[in-house]
């Protein structure tokens, strides 16, 4: 156990958080986040607010497990097929690193691709973690996603960003 | 192609009383068709006056897959104009929204319009002396569409310079724009919280209808209110509730339920489920708000503008509204299998903003490009849209507690599983496409 996490360190979480995606291990991908953590996707070029704005999604960790749990269903139509996504990320850039407060905010340029049989959607996005350091581990306690085309009329996204 | 636009029988052949041919959801020039007839004879849902507030203001938008301008016009006025250059053709304005000041200028060749579409200037005009432009349409400017209305801040246009007039056409169906309107304690509402924009790849209709559709939500949304339902099962009963739990649970109820709730039809396609109660009936109380409500209606006033929540409401063909959440969802078709729907979110003015979350958040769960609840409908309307290409039965049933006696009735309350929002939307359609 180190007093904190190395830069190295860092940049292997945010790969490690994309892959888990990718390969859909979305109960681990879960246990990535902090009790009180958000997963959120602004609807506008930089967005402030998340409750009084209206977002693609912003989610807490009961509507991330519904996701998941939703994702899992043999009722979830939705996915007969299932679609696919991959993650195809730029090098994370160390935006904040406190470590009095074992804090770090990281921002990686993204592009995501996600297909369901004859369909494929393709999205140019970066992605800003900020991370807490727990002593052992990295947790996210906030992922925001800016999509480049938030505001354009989207089809439905599936899956992670 | 070409097969209904010069034969009206045969595009009344497509509606039965409980039944509806797929040309209705398939056919490129049944949509080209609705477009210039049903979406330009009847009343459209433009915008509403908190986006033109100040004179130049101005949104940009299509109606009936034609680009137009709704502008605040100097003298206060709303003017609806279409967004085309009378010069070459070029749509003048490419904002989406914005303040004009008082004119438009053509980005192309500068020709100058006041806000009412006015042709005030053009450069060099003296080489146009002796030519026969002043007696074409351009002189005319910008072509102004004079059928526009205003209804407690929603904004509405007929295409059509004839035509049905506004209060005939929407009746007592106003009273679900009324309630939502009232919820304000100062009698007013501005949107808020942007915009959601939804590509649908499907055919509007199946949106529009589907909003009174209460035969699907326990099938279609198991996957996520079921999912929803089963993840707060076994919490204390005095447990804090999430808004989202809140929010999605209903959408799991039973058939009963949504038998109870209640439907009611007006003529012209006009409808809302939620007679009697509604999903939204359930949600917990803002006491600051009711407290406001009371300050500002008095006890029973207040009481009965709480009380009537309604589902949806919809405002064929183009605007459906859920007041009890304020917020709308507006239908943009774009082809005959391609619909933008826009939800909007509205501030009750007067009202703390615990409202404008609980509406925000709906928003995002259910009416996302990203909701869970979305996808599963989405899913179910592109799946028609596919399985109608399959041979051996062209019809789409709507047969549902259909009842002879409720043909050429002007308004009924039904049971709110039953087709008839369906059946009376395709009355509205068969009226516009063939009169």
């Amino acid at each position: 156990m180190s007093a904190r996490p190395t830069i190295a360190d860092i940049v292997r979480f945010v790969k490690h958080e994309a892959r888990l995606i990718d390969e859909k291990r979305y109960d681990e991908w879960y246990e990535l986040f902090t009790d009180d953590a958000h997963y959120w996707v602004p609807a506008v070029h930089g967005q402030t607010d998340p409750l009084l704005q209206n977002s693609l999604a912003y989610e807490d960790k009961l509507l991330l497990k519904l996701r998941i749990e939703r994702l899992k269903s043999p009722l979830a139509y939705s996915q007969r097929p299932a679609s696919r996504c991959l993650h195809v990320l730029q090098e994370s850039d160390i935006e904040k690193a406190d470590h009095e407060r074992g804090e770090y905010v990281t921002r990686t340029p993204f592009i995501y691709t996600e297909t369901r049989v004859d369909d494929s959607q393709r999205y140019a996005a970066t992605a800003w973690h900020t991370l807490v350091w727990s002593g052992d581990r990295l947790r996210i306690r906030l992922k925001r996603v800016d999509i480049l085309n938030c505001d354009a009329m989207l089809p439905s996204i599936q899956l992670f960003l | 192609m070409d097969r209904y636009r010069n034969d009206s029988r045969a595009l009344e052949r497509l509606i039965e009383p409980d039944r509806v041919h797929r040309d209705v959801y398939t056919d490129p020039e049944i949509f080209q068709l609705e477009m210039e007839r049903l979406w330009s004879r009847t009343w459209i849902y433009v915008g509403h006056t908190s986006q033109v507030r100040e004179p130049g203001d101005f949104i940009t938008l299509d109606i009936a897959a034609k680009p137009v301008i709704c502008v605040r016009h100097t003298d206060g006025s709303i003017r609806l104009l279409m967004n085309r250059c009378a010069h070459k053709g070029t749509k003048v304005v490419g904002d989406l929204a914005g303040n004009a000041g008082k004119t438009f200028r053509c980005p192309y060749h500068a020709w100058t319009y006041r806000t009412d579409g006015t042709l005030i200037n053009i450069p060099l005009k003296g080489g146009y002396e002796g030519t026969q432009l002043h007696q074409t349409a351009a002189v005319g400017g910008l072509t102004q569409i004079r059928t526009v209305e205003e209804y407690r801040g929603f904004i509405f246009a007929r295409l059509s310079e004839t035509g049905i007039g506004f209060r005939e056409y929407f009746g007592d169906s106003l009273s679900s724009i009324d309630n939502l309107v009232d919820r304000s304690p100062e009698g007013e509402l501005e949107l808020a919280g942007g915009c959601l924009r939804f590509l649908h790849n499907c055919n509007w209709k199946m949106f529009v209808e589907n909003l009174n559709d209460t035969m699907h939500p326990m099938i279609a949304h198991a996957s996520s209110a079921g999912v929803a339902k089963k993840l707060w099962e076994g919490k204390p009963a005095d447990a804090p509730k999430p808004m989202a739990i809140e929010q999605i649970v209903p959408f799991a109820s039973d058939y009963k339920f949504f038998d109870d709730m209640g439907v009611r039809v007006y003529a012209h396609g006009h409808s809302f489920s939620g007679v009697n109660f509604s999903i939204h009936s359930s949600y917990s109380t803002v006491p600051e708000y009711e407290a406001a409500m009371k300050r500002a209606y008095g006890e029973e006033r207040a009481r009965q503008i709480l009380g009537t929540v309604r589902h949806n409401t919809v405002y064929y063909p183009s605007l459906t509204i859920k007041g009890a959440i304020q917020s709308i969802r507006v239908a943009r078709p774009l082809a005959a299998d391609k619909t933008l729907i826009e939800s909007w979110t509205f501030r009750l003015k007067g009202a703390p903003d615990a409202l404008l979350q609980r509406t925000v958040t709906y928003n995002r769960l259910i009416n996302s490009p990203m909701s869970v609840v979305g996808h599963d409908d989405l899913h179910c309307y592109r799946a028609i849209q596919e399985g109608l290409a399959a041979s051996g039965n062209e019809w789409v049933n709507l047969h549902r507690n259909f009842d002879p006696a409720e043909l050429g009735a002007r308004e009924l309350t039904a049971n709110g599983t039953s087709d008839i929002s369906m059946r009376n939307q395709f009355r509205a359609w068969r009226e516009f496409m063939t009169a």
